[in-house]
């Protein structure tokens, strides 16, 4: 569905990936996991082309992602949970979720992709009129999941979705990314939490200063020396 | 922390003290003369009531070549110098429309009304195609440059637009009243709602038969109704269309808007269109109002506009419309009371102030996130 063949994308003159081959199948849930810096995020800013490769090419279903500007890549069913969260602050969490239908052209059943996003996260629909500047850290980032869900994506690309949240509400998210993708939605998860996503994902790849040093099958991951050593906190 | 904070604060108190001071100094010379505004505002308060009527239907006009600023700094975060200009060729663009279509010499009401109206809708397309392609030409290029390098392109595009509005200004085929002596001079915006009313036979003059001692003028009326509907307009604009959100998403956080699917270039093709169409609307306001068409008026407007834009918070739309409102009473008040000389340098001081101890402005500025 989803693939990067050896992509190349510069930060000024900032090496951030260097050489990124990746693929993402239909219905899969697949994980990034890597060290601070290592180029997660980048990688998926440069798929939802908010960053161009210098060379490399990212292709999703057959079409060239890397050549199209950003606005028509949303268009073809890719959306995203940005790192830092990225809500608009001045509109209500209600416009906040119509943004995210922006590129949508079926607009018949924006009432119930509305309901769905509600009750993923009541908590929305409670602040549904207050501004998503004044939302406390773990809101905005539900809010920054429902507004991804509510483009209604073949692929939704989360970066670090369980950032600030409560250990509680960190199970909940897990929960609903496994939920989305039984329902259809293939998934590109970046995660520091390594274990939780090794845990729920079907493959990951282990991101080093810009560079894949390791894929393989979720649970393999999870039993790698190495893995375990640097990101799952084993002795 | 708290040490530099107070010398911050005495550095601000030491500058607002040094302006005050040259206020007070230079003052009385050009007129600031306390005593006598305060006696002449005892011995004729109506007089006031004038100044407040001139003050905000100049203010009206300011407000709307403000939103433009305000709109374009929200969402690009650029000063764009040229704006005051795109409203001088406002005028320019009125008055020629008038005159090719004989509506200068008319005499006839329904003429003229056809004239003023297409005079509005050739000022507004033409200004807001202008600002686009200043935008297109001059800041899209720089967008990810350092800051300093849009704004002196727009001021290079404020030299050059003033220099077109020189040039244009002497061409006496386009309007004959221009005249043989050049363009560098003031020229004069016939009075078409004067004529308007005359040649219905009602008195320019709403407050006429009333018998009070107060001009209330169609003028008057006409420049603040065109505003207010604008304003309207352009709030409801903004809250409830598709790319009236698609604005306010793009200055809120670019990238998310991009992420979502917005077309960033549109949106802000999009928004200097909309502020050039309303510094457009400006011109033929201020054309009608007060009757002058001068190649440098860009300027006193544009200073008039920004501070007005800062005063209200810049990137804020109601504080946009407010602090036009606030400038064009100041600006009438000392054009009445002191010294139309001492109103720049009053506007000037306003900025300062402003700057210095509420730098986001009355409402808050608006800005948005960097990413
Ligand atoms: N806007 C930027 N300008 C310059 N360099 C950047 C920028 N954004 C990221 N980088 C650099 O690119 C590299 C990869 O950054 P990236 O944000 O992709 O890391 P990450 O894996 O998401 O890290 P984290 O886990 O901390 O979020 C880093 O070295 C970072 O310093
Ligand atoms: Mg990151």
């Amino acid at each position: 569905m989803l693939e990067l063949k050896d992509v190349h994308t510069y930060y000024g003159n900032i090496h951030a990936l260097k050489g990124i081959s990746l693929t993402v199948g239909d219905g899969e849930i697949v994980t990034l996991i890597g060290s601070n810096g290592a180029g997660k995020s980048t990688t998926l800013r440069t798929i939802q082309g908010l960053n161009k490769p210098k060379s490399g090419s990212v292709v999703f279903n057959g079409t060239e992602l890397h050549k199209l500007p950003a606005h028509e890549i949303s268009a073809l069913g890719v959306a995203q949970s940005p790192e830092g969260r990225m809500i608009f602050p001045r509109m209500t969490v209600m416009e906040n979720l119509e943004m995210g239908a922006y590129v949508r052209k079926d607009l018949t059943s924006l009432k119930d992709d509305l309901d769905h996003v509600f009750t993923l996260f009541p908590r929305l629909k409670e602040r549904i009129g207050q501004k998503g500047g004044t939302l406390s850290g773990g809101e905005q980032q539900m809010l920054a999941m429902g507004r991804a869900l509510m483009a209604k994506p073949k692929i939704l690309l989360l970066d670090e979705p369980s950032m600030g949240l409560a250990p509680l509400l960190v199970e909940l998210i897990f929960e609903i990314i496994k939920k989305l993708n039984e329902e259809g939605t293939t998934i590109l998860l970046v995660e520091q939490n390594a274990l939780m996503a090794l845990s729920i994902a079907d493959r990951g790849y282990v991101l080093q200063t810009g560079e894949v040093v390791l894929a393989d099958q979720a649970d393999k991951l999870m039993k790698n020396d190495m893995v375990q050593k640097t990101y799952l906190g084993v002795e | 922390m708290e040490t530099t904070r107070k010398k911050f604060n005495l550095r601000r108190f030491a500058i607002a003290t040094l302006v005050l001071y040259i206020v007070f100094l230079i003052g009385p010379i050009v007129g600031l003369d306390v005593p006598a505004v305060y006696a002449s505002i005892k011995s004729n308060p109506l007089q006031l009531v004038q100044f407040l009527i001139i003050g905000i239907s100049n203010g009206a006009i300011i407000a709307i070549i403000a939103l433009g600023y305000t709109m374009v700094y929200g969402i690009i975060e650029l000063i764009n110098f040229a704006h005051g200009d795109v409203y001088m060729i406002g005028v320019f663009t009125s008055l020629t429309v008038l005159s090719l279509t004989g509506t200068l010499e008319s005499k006839d009401p329904a003429k003229i009304v056809f004239g003023l109206i297409l005079a509005l809708i050739v000022a507004i397309v033409f200004c807001a195609v202008l600002n686009a392609t200043i935008e297109r030409l001059a800041y899209r290029r720089l967008r990810n440059a350092p800051r300093l390098a849009p704004l002196i392109s727009a001021i290079g595009m404020s030299f050059i637009i003033e220099n077109i509005g020189l040039m244009w200004a002497a061409q006496a085929w386009l309007v004959p009243s221009f005249g043989t002596t050049g363009g560098a001079s003031q020229k004069s915006f016939p009075d078409m709602l004067g004529i308007l009313f005359t040649s219905l036979g009602w008195d320019v003059n709403l407050l006429a038969s009333t018998g009070i001692a107060l001009r209330l003028t169609i003028k008057d009326v006409m420049v603040i109704v065109l505003a207010v509907v604008l304003m309207v307009g352009l709030y409801l604009f903004v809250q409830r269309t598709r790319l009236g959100k698609a604005m306010r998403a793009t200055a809120q956080n670019r990238d998310a808007a991009k992420m979502l699917g917005i077309d960033i270039d549109w949106v802000i093709t999009a928004t200097f269109l909309i502020g050039g169409g309303l510094a457009g609307a400006a011109g033929l306001m201020a054309g009608l109002y007060n009757n002058t068409a001068w190649w440098f008026m860009g300027f006193r407007a544009g200073l008039q506009s920004f501070t007005a834009a800062v005063l209200g918070g810049i990137g804020n739309i109601a504080g946009g419309m407010l602090g036009g409102f606030l400038i064009g009473l100041l600006a009438s008040f000392s054009d009445g009371y002191l010294n139309a000389r001492w109103t720049n340098a009053l506007v000037f001081a306003t900025l300062v102030l402003i700057l210095l101890f509420r730098p986001t402005g009355l409402l808050g500025e608006q800005t948005g996130q960097k990413a």
